[in-house]
């Protein structure tokens, strides 16, 4: 098939590449770009391994086309964090048993950073809502909910230090 | 040195930094230069001999490297117990997902549409699906009799107790096979080059069992096989055999080519092809006395093994010694048996058979107490065991345990009765049900019998030139927390901080053969090495006179520098060595199963709608005795992970067969439970310690698959008052049941009550 020249705005870089039209987001990531971060559990859109941002919103990039994602800012896992440090999310997952193998681990950051985006104070019902997109085999999930919790708690103790 | 600072803490994971950036490298991440994908061409049927292989000309046949069984070096089989299971079929096809060609070439897009224009013609030959099939013989696809293996239990002479029996009651219970659905696929690279050999890095649980498999499938000497467990992303036993396969493929494919490939499944392929949990089916027969007390029974265990033996005869083993549960026979006798259909080969998965005769028992115990007309917990309060008795293995308890007061303490935390009294009076109205559960359970930890005298594990420990501690040993991490629990046993055993401590990435070249990571033996059994081989570095460096009894963690640093900057090295092995007064038969089953049990006591709450049928579990209680915990984020990690499997075990995953091949192998028709499916898990722990494991620390990886299942059952039919035998428990299977009920207008009455 045909290359076509695209610009795909990833973390904050501008990149242009030359992908075929029919290429997937999750796969221009990984093999193009070696951000290989974001991970394939299936390729159909029901494990959440690949989620990344698009403007904000968490997608699947398994099944979301790369060249529909131009002129769009897209967020992996490998730009939360920040200079190094890690995000609150992040630190949480860690801390408190939110990632046991990790291969969700990337796709849950991205979900659980929309998540708090969107709705600064989740009730658990909200969290159960929004991960329930995203599979883990691993953790059974509990660990995750105090994780978003701590990472909420610690935001906003930051803001109000920044203040 | 200070007392247990590290042991008991939550230290943060040792990879976690890596896993929350997405910097963790998975087989998937890995890119060698100049590397094939590989894929694999498997047979469409599930029983027959291959007659003819047609390559169909719309694909370019030279772009792509192709292996068959004759390309294969040495012996053609999967090397693990047996060696029955060949890398390739070359003649005879066995089940539906049997590897028959490899393939690869430089596109991984391009390999789909290769496999398919692969067509290959058959002589079909009659199939069998079912244990019933199996035991009944009229085909006979395994050996002379279909069957794997037998054990038999014997203690006491239950023939005896017939007669003597009050009650005598039977049932028949039975549990569905399971995909192990780690989120990771499998997958391996391989590289070969003559002077090295050959070289794998793949999603792996037992670098040594890929390691022999390699040896015997690439006719090899030891040393020029190398094994790399990369970052792993689940296991749960599915990557404890399959992986050799995999291996095997990948390598015979490097072989060939000259170049390094890359096999990794999608999620379809893994599904299909890879293993399973056994199907199982259990009878029982107990003779109880008047007030309840069980005189003596007749288990009968038997498991489908799939179409070649793998795994079948452990797990087996480890379902049978398990089908008692935590209960006192005077009298058993267990038979079990592993039979062959044609269907992927089941393997390992998180309880190892303990599930699957665990939910028998724990099922038939309210059903016992229902005929004995005594509540299910007075039923099992009546008959636990205590210590100082024996196992149906006439293993004598050794461990202080008190069942009765881990029921008490569950009963108490659960509300049990009151919800109880709740629930009874609610139900008399309105379209949704409620019912609480209660299993009590044990598992054993390490290997079953001789098992941890055969493998003889051996660790390292490392004092390094910056003065630093590095574990040499063959365990995985694939979640569990392998990585940080040994480190924190040798940063304890030797007082430094946790900090000091690292492990290596296990790689046959690098680590010891400190046995498989299964069999919840990993901190029990190869965490008591790593203390013992971490005293070993400072016993070495108080002989050398450079460090003291006591020595802060800096003086630590520079003895350790220093011994390294005189003798070039320092190093401790330490190897398992069997405790002395264990005594096991392997010929009659009898005697110590295991070096340690850990203890449960779980209860569900449940609602079952009437107008879908659909069961929610609502609240859950894990109360366990574990010995001592070790880390206490990832030991509730494992407790809430394997309650949640367990849960879709019972109620969510149910495996769809068409002639041995699964239908629904997909994640979107194959569920497993979400964030939304599952109640609080409520984690209780009790502490008694243990003389076996590092620190007081007993097994605990399986132990939370064994008691959701019969719970979650049990507390439905205290919902509906109908009798369930058998997982995964469907909506429609509840529907059924229920009509079926309605229209015989009365209830079951239990089946022999004397
Ligand atoms: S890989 Fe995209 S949802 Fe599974
Ligand atoms: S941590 Fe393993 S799948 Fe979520």
């Amino acid at each position: 098939m045909k290359k076509e020249l695209v610009e795909l705005k990833i973390n904050g870089r501008t990149h242009e590449l030359a992908i075929e039209p029919s290429a997937l987001l999750l796969d221009v990531l990984r093999q193009d770009l070696g951000l290989t971060g974001s991970k394939r559990g299936c390729d159909e859109s029901s494990c959440g391994a690949c989620t990344v941002l698009v403007d904000g919103v968490a997608m699947m990039s398994c099944t979301l086309l790369a060249a529909s994602c131009q002129e769009q800012e897209i967020t992996t896992v490998e730009g939360v964090s920040q200079h190094g440090s890690l995000a609150a999310i992040q630190k949480a997952y860690g801390d408190w048993g939110g990632a046991q193998c990790g291969f969700c681990t990337p796709g849950f950051i991205m979900t659980v950073k929309s998540l708090m985006a969107e709705n600064p104070d989740p009730s658990e019902a909200e969290v159960r809502a929004a991960l329930s997109s995203n599979l883990c085999r691993c953790t059974g999930y509990s660990q995750m909910y105090a994780a978003i919790k701590s990472a909420i708690a610690a935001e906003r103790n930051a803001m109000v230090e920044a203040k | 040195m200070n007392h247990e600072r590290i042991v008991g803490t939550a230290v943060p994971r040792k990879e976690g930094r890596e896993k929350v950036t997405g910097k963790a490298v998975y087989v998937d991440d890995m890119v060698l230069p100049g590397m094939l994908y590989g894929a694999t061409v498997r047979s469409q049927i599930p029983r027959g001999r291959i007659k003819k292989i047609t390559f169909e000309t719309s694909v370019a046949w030279s772009e792509f490297v192709i292996v068959s069984a004759k390309d294969i070096p040495g012996k053609n089989c999967i090397a693990l117990i047996g060696d029955d299971q060949p890398c390739l079929a070359s003649d005879s096809i066995n089940h539906p997902e049997e590897p028959v060609l490899l393939l690869a070439h430089p596109d991984r897009h391009a390999l789909r549409k290769a496999v398919d224009a692969v067509s290959i013609e058959y002589n079909p030959l009659p199939a069998i699906f079912t244990m019933e099939e199996s035991e009944r013989g009229s085909e006979i696809v395994w050996g002379t009799d279909n069957v794997f293996k037998t054990y038999l239990i014997q203690k006491g002479n239950v023939d005896d107790v017939w007669s003597r029996a009050d009650y005598i009651i039977e049932g028949e219970y039975s549990t569905g096979a399971q995909e192990q659905l780690y989120i990771e696929n499998n997958g391996m690279v391989a590289a070969y080059d003559a002077k090295q050999g050959i070289t794998v890095w793949g999603s792996l649980q037992c670098p040594y069992y890929v390691h022999k498999a390699l040896m015997a499938l690439c006719d090899l000497p030891a040393e020029k096989v190398r094994v790399v467990q990369m970052e792993t992303g689940g296991a749960f036993g599915g990557k404890e055999d399959y992986p050799s396969m995999i291996a095997g493929h990948a390598a015979l494919l490097a072989m060939k080519s000259g170049k390094p490939v890359k096999i990794v499944y999608d999620r379809a392929e893994d599904m299909a092809a890879t293993t399973k949990r056994h199907p199982s089916r259990t009878r029982h027969r107990t003779a109880l006395s008047r007030d309840g007390k069980i005189l003596g029974g007749e288990i009968e265990f038997t498991i489908d093994g799939g179409a070649y033996a793998t795994l079948s005869s452990v797990v087996l083993s480890r379902g049978a010694i398990h089908a008692g549960g935590p209960y006192y026979w005077p009298s058993v006798r267990i038979r079990a048996k592993a039979v062959a259909t044609n269907a992927p080969p089941h393997g390992a998965f998180r309880g190892f058979g303990g599930p699957q005769s665990i939910f028998a028992m724990e099922r038939h115990m309210d059903r016992i107490a229902q005929v004995v007309g005594l509540s299910p917990v007075e039923i099992r309060r009546r008959n636990f065991l205590q210590p100082g008795q024996t196992t149906t293995t006439e293993q004598v308890v050794r461990e202080l345990i008190d069942l009765g007061k881990l029921l008490d303490r569950a009963i108490s935390v659960s509300e049990y009765q009151t919800k109880k009294q709740e629930f009874a009076i609610e139900n008399g109205t309105g379209a949704t049900k409620k019912g609480i559960g209660i299993a009590a359970f044990l598992h054993g930890a390490g290997f079953t019998g001789s098992g941890e005298r055969y493998l003889s594990s051996v660790v390292g420990v490392e004092g390094c030139a910056d003065g630093g501690v590095r574990i040499l040993v063959s365990s995985t991490e694939f979640g569990q927390g392998t990585k940080t629990v040994l480190c924190q046993i040798a940063a304890e055993a030797l007082g430094l901080r946790y900090e000091d401590v690292t492990i290596a990435q296990p790689d046959t070249t690098e680590v010891p053969n400190s046995g498989p990571t299964v069999a919840s033996r990993t901190v029990m059994v190869v965490g008591k090495l790593v203390e013992s081989a971490a005293r070993g570095i400072h016993q070495t460096l108080k002989l050398s006179g450079m460090l003291g009894d006591s020595y802060s963690a800096e003086e630590f640093r520079a003895a350790c520098q220093a011994y390294v900057a005189g003798h070039g090295q320092l190093r401790s092995w330490a190897q398992y060595d069997p405790p002395p007064d264990v005594f096991w038969d392997d010929e009659k089953y009898r005697g110590e199963a295991y070096a340690a049990y850990s203890w449960a006591v779980y209860i569900a709450e449940v609602s079952v709608d009437l107008t879908t049928y659909s069961v929610s579990v609502n609240d859950f209680v894990a109360l366990q005795e574990v010995g001592r915990v070790l880390h206490p984020v990832l030991a509730i990690g494992q407790i809430v992970g394997g309650v949640a499997q367990g849960i879709g075990f019972a109620l969510f995953e149910k495996v769809i067969w068409q002639q041995g091949r699964m239908q629904n192998n997909q994640m979107t028709n194959y569920i497993m439970p979400t964030s939304s499916d599952l109640p609080p898990i409520r984690v209780f722990f009790e502490e008694l310690g243990n003389v076996h494991g590092a620190f007081g620390a007993k097994g605990i990886g399986e132990l939370p698959m064994d008691g959701p299942a019969p719970a979650i059952v049990n507390a439905i039919e205290d919902a509906l008052g109908v009798r369930f035998d058998s997982i995964p428990l469907m909506p429609e299977d509840i529907y059924d049941a229920i009509t079926a009920r309605s229209l015989r207008g009365e209830d079951e009455v239990a089946s022999v009550i004397r």
